[in-house]
């Protein structure tokens, strides 16, 4: 019994700084209609230049201020972040939006071990905090009582802000109808920078009251950012009293799912998560969005199969792809595999964002589930190799099809967050259930049989497979399952007034899209022997956004172009550097900004201009791209 | 004598206590044009959207061709032979002008879950037979997202006649688009109507396009009908001309000027 | 003149909405901008203040081009907006969707404070803290214009002022806006309520179709029947 209540007072203490970068993440949003990704960044850079300057300067004065400068100073930051990048993408679709912020994080993840270097820091421990007060019997850290006492009063200075000052009133009226903010007057430029600059003022701020705590570490950033949406999207992104009780809620949440199920804990935050979304799609306190705004590709040329010519053109490229281990060597052939696996699971993700107009933010959680439904296959079932690839895809495809069913019912940054945390949720089991998946360890020995062991044979099979792939994602954007696809992300309201459910038409796709995914899986795992929870994470789904935007979003198959481009450029460039997610970041935020069609898509827009002067050319035809 | 195309009783509705729709009855006959007008915030949508089956009614009932539709959801509406336009036009942007046609074609026919052959080679004909109806046969194959606005209600006319629809709804048909157009839509609509024998309930702001096509006008006033009837005689009903010019509306004088 | 539109076009997306559309308002002057339901008057509107994407034209207000500055700026140049919809921020109290509307003062408007407010519309007085989304149609119509008057603009745009209201409330207002005119205020009101107009204006201009159809007094029009018929009635 003591020790529930000690638990609990973990709980509450965990509690506070979530509330804190939460709340922050739901104002932004709030005002400017942005999920900002970067959000976890911050939370991590207000952590590090707390440390460095709580060392630099002694006393309680210098510590105290230097939480509040460090959280001041990252503000600042944000205000430049917002100013500069922000500015120019608040009319784009959500999903640049999101990307970019996500390329602010991954410059910040090597910036910061550029500056603070690759070893977790302890920071000082806070003064008149060291000790321990006994509660029942049990000792609770006194700087835990601190941060419970925090949550409240936060959640009171920001009830006051917005209340009492003329800013928080207009952030207030701001959210609800920011042009008719404007027509009275108020100037939504310098409007949207402060509520920037508060909303990440409070995510370094929980960041830095973490420093006597808990190690500052740069994985900090995605493991907080997780948690957040989940608390968002519990608590209704927009509500600040919302993120405080789903805060709470998911806390408690963690501190008691160690006690019922240890290796698993995440698994009850998941069902909780369920439930309410169930229940109330948009979270606790969370309003339903506005209309949708414009997806991407809304006013493209219309798709059309290729045409014979076209098709002998691909069929040609396919026979010289087929010749390839003739003359590579085995590490050029095992390079050339894997671009075919990446090349089938960007093309997987296509399928949801082009012709769906949905982006899964977590979509190698397919990949991966596929990855290990192989593996176990393979090593606790001893199927034989196609069986095991089979096996792969059916995990893959039940994963898709349970979080698939929970993802439909939302849409937007909604959509964006949930796929993202059922990802996350999915890594955290391959994490800690060590018993069936040997947790960080992975499992290993997962070869083909020796006939399909040799690099050219295992490549052929793969080069086999993915182009029956996409040749098969193609066909389905083409076959009238793809139009009725398309018709729900044109126009909802039209595709229900002729009969066309959205849910169901978007629940298949993101079934079959995750089964394409779980093949690519499958795949790798037989190519790398061994399969981990990363094959899982996060950065694997934004690689995949990344193709996918890199090929052109606005193509039927222009992700295969982009995994291509992509993989040979990580291969060739990144490791030429030591950062290479500070190229890659600084990459995808100059592709959003200022290349946002991609290559395919570039190549499209060119066409009709060239065929114009070159109109009396046949040439031109063979010159057209492969949509 | 068989049941009326659409037969709508003491229909009403309330939002918050404010009484949006007031004991609304009326009928509609195949191949007739019913206009449905009044001032904003008369009722007018909510009307139509109970029709529709995208509002629920507290209280009436609504038949179609003898059959209840009262609470059906709007697929079901639509499965039972109602057309629907809407007021900012709702088309498919990234698609052809055919294939938007074809899109409707193959809801019809309950072939959008097929996953193989190319759609855009299927009902290709009857596409086509369809828009040379509203007059765009010759931009089949045009980009959809890059129509003028007067050929997008064309092309949304011809998608809400893909089910064969027996009643079609259009609300607001003529909103948002250049004057000239308007008649010329309007009596397009009226043609095939009468054609085909279909039923058009429309709401219109447009009192040319009501007039020249309307074979009768219900006038909506605060959720109630206050007038119905020919044009000539809503013309002439003086409550009408109450709602509309403000005549003795107000304060019962006319002594200010 | 305190205002003079010239040539104004706009759009809504691909819709080509007003065209070439000239109108102005004197100082002090009250005009009614009158028209159908769907003639152009709250397009007009919004496209004064800058909140339509698309507009071309003149719009000088005090000597001054507005034409391609953005919302806040015209707003701040001194032209106050109440809209038809009236967009209260429905989670604000009365006190605090005044607040979002201050501005400093202008010279040559009138100035308006809370209690100025309150006593030209006294129902606000008693309710200073209820939320804007807990009040009558009537009530938040007199919110929206006073929360614009908190902006001691030199001109008021008000868009269709009686719609949806009973008539004694339709009374009081006519009352307030006749205060805001002796105040000093250039008022263009959109009606479609030619008694009401009558009542409140000086000048008279009809929109149809996005066009000026016409333009006179109020005694102009009253003796002009057929423009009545064809533009206003049925």
């Amino acid at each position: 019994m003591d020790f529930l209540v000690v638990q609990f007072l973990t709980g509450l203490a965990g509690a506070s700084s979530l509330f804190l970068v939460a709340s922050g993440l739901s104002i932004i949003f709030g005002v400017t209609r942005i999920v900002n990704f970067a959000h976890g960044a911050f939370y991590m850079l207000g952590a590090y230049i707390a440390y460095t300057l709580t060392e630099r300067w002694s006393g309680a004065l210098g510590f105290w201020g230097g939480l509040i400068a460090a959280a001041l100073a990252v503000a600042a930051i944000g205000a430049l972040v917002e100013i500069v990048l922000l500015r120019r993408i608040y009319r784009a679709p959500e999903l640049f939006q999101l990307l970019a912020t996500f390329g602010v994080t991954l410059m910040v993840q090597d910036l910061s071990v550029l500056i603070w270097g690759p070893e977790d820091l302890v920071g000082r421990r806070a003064p008149g905090f060291r000790h321990s007060v006994d509660i029942l019997g049990q000792s609770v850290p006194s700087y835990d009582l601190l941060l419970i006492a925090l949550g409240p009063l936060v959640l009171g200075g920001l009830w006051l802000l917005f209340h009492k000052t003329r800013f928080g009133v207009l952030v207030r009226a701001a959210t609800q109808d920011r042009d008719m903010v404007a027509a009275l007057g108020v100037n939504q430029r310098w409007l949207f920078t402060g509520v920037f600059a508060l909303g990440v003022f409070l995510a370094a701020l929980g960041g830095a009251l973490q420093l006597p705590r808990d190690a500052v570490s740069h994985t900090m950033d995605l493991r907080i950012i997780v948690e957040v949406f989940v608390v968002v999207v519990i608590g209704g992104l927009g509500s600040v009293g919302g993120a405080y009780l789903a805060a709470l809620l998911v806390s408690e949440l963690n501190a008691f799912g160690i006690l019922v199920m240890p290796t698993i804990s995440l698994v009850l935050v998941f069902l909780v998560m369920a439930v309410v979304l169930v229940v109330r799609p948009h979270g606790l306190f969370g309003k339903p969005e506005g209309p949708p705004r414009a997806a991407i590709g809304g006013l493209i040329r219309p798709w059309r199969p290729l045409s014979g010519a076209e098709r002998l053109g691909m069929a040609a490229l396919f026979a010289a792809a087929a010749l390839l281990p003739l003359v590579a060597g085995s590490y050029v052939l095992s390079v050339g595999t894997e671009i075919l696996i990446f090349a089938l699971f960007a093309a997987s993700l296509q399928l949801l964002m082009s012709a769906g107009g949905i982006a899964s933010f977590g979509h190698a959680a397919y990949f991966g589930l596929g990855a290990y439904g192989a593996a176990l296959g393979a090593k606790s079932l001893a199927l034989p190799f196609p069986a095991a690839l089979a096996c792969g895809i059916a995990l893959g495809t039940l994963g898709a099809a349970i979080f698939g069913w929970f993802c439909v019912r939302l849409s937007g940054v909604y959509f964006a967050m949930l796929t993202l945390a059922f990802a996350q949720i999915a890594w955290s089991v391959a994490f800690q259930w060590t018993s069936v998946t040997g947790g960080d360890n992975g499992l290993l020995g997962i070869w083909p049989p020796a006939w399909a062991s040799s690099p050219a044979v295992f490549y052929w099979i793969t080069l086999a497979l993915a182009a029956a792939g996409v040749a098969a994602i193609r066909a389905i954007v083409f076959s009238p399952f793809g139009y009725a696809l398309r018709a729900v992300r044109d126009s909802a309201l039209r595709a229900e007034a002729i009969g066309i459910g959205r849910r169901g038409v978007q629940w298949t796709a993101f079934v079959i899209a995750g089964g394409f995914a779980a093949l690519a899986g499958a795949l790798f795992a037989f190519l790398k022997g061994s399969v981990f929870p990363d094959n899982l994470g996060i950065p694997l789904s934004v690689d995949g956004l990344v193709m996918v935007l890199l090929g052109g979003v606005e193509t039927v198959s222009g992700a295969v172009v982009g995994a291509l481009v992509y993989r040979a450029l990580s291969v060739v460039l990144m490791s030429q550097t030591d950062y290479s997610k500070l190229v890659l970041g600084l990459f995808i935020v100059v592709l959003v900004v200022a290349f946002p069609r991609g290559i395919v898509g570039s190549l499209q827009a060119l066409l009709p201009r060239l065929r114009r002067a070159r109109a009396s050319s046949i040439g031109a035809a063979a010159l057209r791209p492969a949509e | 004598m068989s049941a009326p195309l659409l037969s709508v009783d003491h229909l009403s509705k309330s939002y918050g206590g404010v009484k949006a729709v007031q004991d609304v009855s009326f009928t509609l006959e195949r191949g007739e044009l019913l206009a449905l007008i009044g001032p904003n915030g008369a009722g007018k949508s909510t009307c139509f959207n109970m029709l529709n089956g995208q509002v629920r009614p507290d209280f009436g009932r609504i038949r179609i061709e003898g059959r209840e539709t009262t609470g059906l959801d709007p697929r079901r509406v639509w499965a039972l032979g109602v057309g629907r336009t809407f007021q900012i036009t709702a088309t498919f942007g990234s698609m052809s002008v055919r294939e938007n046609v074809q899109v409707g074609l193959l809801a019809r026919h309950g072939a959008l879950a097929r996953m193989t052959g190319f759609a855009g080679r299927t009902l290709a004909a009857e596409a086509d037979d369809l828009l040379a109806l509203v007059g765009m046969r010759d931009a089949a194959e045009r980009p959809s997202g890059e129509l003028a606005y007067g050929d997008l209600k064309r092309l949304e006319l011809a998608v809400a006649l893909t089910n064969e629809p027996s009643l079609l709804l259009m609300d607001e048909p003529t909103a948002g688009m250049a004057p000239a157009d308007r008649v010329e839509l309007m009596r397009l609509a009226a043609e095939i109507a009468r054609a085909r024998r279909i039923g058009i309930l429309f709401t219109e702001h447009d009192m040319d396009v009501v007039f020249e096509h309307a074979d009768r006008i219900m006038v909506l006033d605060r959720g109630r009908i206050i007038a119905e009837g020919t044009p000539a005689t809503v013309r002439r009903d003086p409550k009408v001309r109450a709602v509309y010019l403000g005549e003795g509306h107000l304060f019962g004088s006319e002594a200010a000027a | 003149m305190k205002l003079q539109v010239s040539n104004l076009n706009a759009w809504y997306g691909p819709a080509h909405i007003l065209f070439d559309l000239d109108l102005s308002v004197g100082e002090g002057e009250v005009v009614a901008l009158l028209g159908r339901n769907g003639a152009g008057k709250s397009t007009t509107f919004k496209s004064l203040v800058g909140l339509l994407e698309r507009r071309s034209g003149s719009i000088v207000y005090e000597g001054r081009e507005l034409a391609s500055r953005p919302t806040h700026e015209i707003a701040r140049a001194g032209l106050g907006y109440v809209p038809e919809d009236r967009r209260i921020f429905t989670e604000l109290t009365v006190e605090e969707n005044l607040e979002v509307g201050r501005q400093p003062a202008r010279p040559g408007a009138p100035v308006w404070t809370p209690e100025k407010l309150y006593a030209l519309f006294p129902n606000l007085a008693a309710m200073r803290n209820r939320p804007g989304g807990r009040m009558s149609g009537g009530e938040q119509q007199m919110l929206t214009i006073a929360r614009t008057l908190m902006g001691n603009p030199g001109l008021v745009l008000l868009d269709e002022p009686s719609e949806g209201l009973a008539p004694k409330i339709v009374e009081d207002m006519a009352t307030a806006i006749l205060a805001m005119k002796r105040e000093g205020l250039s008022l263009l009101i959109s009606e479609q309520n030619l008694h009401f107009a009558r009542l409140i204006s000086d000048r008279a201009v009809i929109i149809e179709r996005g066009r000026v159809r016409f333009s006179g007094t109020i005694a102009e029009l009253q003796a002009n029947p057929e423009v009545k018929e064809a533009y206003l009635a049925v």
